[in-house]
């Protein structure tokens, strides 16, 4: 089972902060699993697939855009610490 | 080192207990980040701040490295505020020790601009007409970019 983690208003949109999916062999990329979630929720699609959202993989940042059912997916809007 | 706190802090106490543990560096240069109070009907009455555990202070290790092969300087102190707070409270406290002066403004100058750009942290006001997510100001990014600037003249 794929993780995936939603920050900020992300978080708001997705209506909490993780969720466990079975991304099985429909899913090998980002681009897909965008596509998987955007199925039941056009508004949080559209707002993943903007480009000022990050994704990190396995907590690694540049890992890459393929992915398996055992990773864990973080998308992050635009960061505000400070 | 790197804190992230769930509760409130006393900067002074911090500074106090950094500055013990300076030993013999010439100069130390503290900046503390407050949650600003505003004078208009749609007054922030509190922040929610919220980060990627483990990831956010990996990587802020990873900034502290970036200072340290910049400039000539100690182990910096960086408390970073999450969860709730009100106007007043302390959000960051930045402290940097050097044997120089220019080294500890500099590098509490770009770790602070990292912090603003790039640190993994999610800042939520709470506002009587509804909450809102922000979103670094074009002011930050040009900030931040002046790093990398440097590194194109050198």
């Amino acid at each position: 089972m794929a993780r995936i983690l939603f920050f900020g208003r992300l978080a708001d949109l997705a209506g909490g902060r993780e969720r466990v999916l079975h991304i099985g062999d429909s899913v090998h990329n980002l681009r897909e699993l965008v596509d998987l979630i955007a199925k039941g929720d056009d508004r949080l699609g559209a707002a993943l697939r903007e480009k000022s959202v990050q994704t990190i993989i396995n907590e690694r940042l540049n890992s890459g855009d393929a992915i398996t059912d055992s990773d864990e997916i973080a998308f992050l809007p635009p960061v505000s610490g400070g | 080192m790197i804190r992230i706190s769930t509760s409130t802090f006393d900067p002074g106490k911090e500074l106090s207990a950094f500055e013990k543990n300076a030993g013999d560096a010439g100069a130390v240069v503290s900046f503390l980040g407050r949650v600003r109070g505003e004078e208009t009907e749609s007054a922030v009455r509190a922040l929610y701040l919220e980060h990627y555990p483990g990831v956010t202070e990996h990587r802020l290790g990873d900034a502290e490295a970036e200072a340290h092969r910049r400039w000539a300087i100690d182990e910096p102190l960086i408390i970073h505020r999450i969860g709730d707070m009100k106007p007043g409270e302390p959000i960051v406290f930045v402290c940097v020790s050097a044997r120089h002066r220019r080294d500890a403004f500099e590098a509490a100058d770009f770790l602070m601009d990292y912090l603003k750009t790039k640190a993994l942290f999610w800042k939520k006001e709470i506002r009587p007409g509804g909450d809102q997510w922000i979103e670094p100001r074009a002011q930050d990014y040009s900030d931040a970019a002046r790093w990398n600037e440097r590194d194109k003249d050198n």
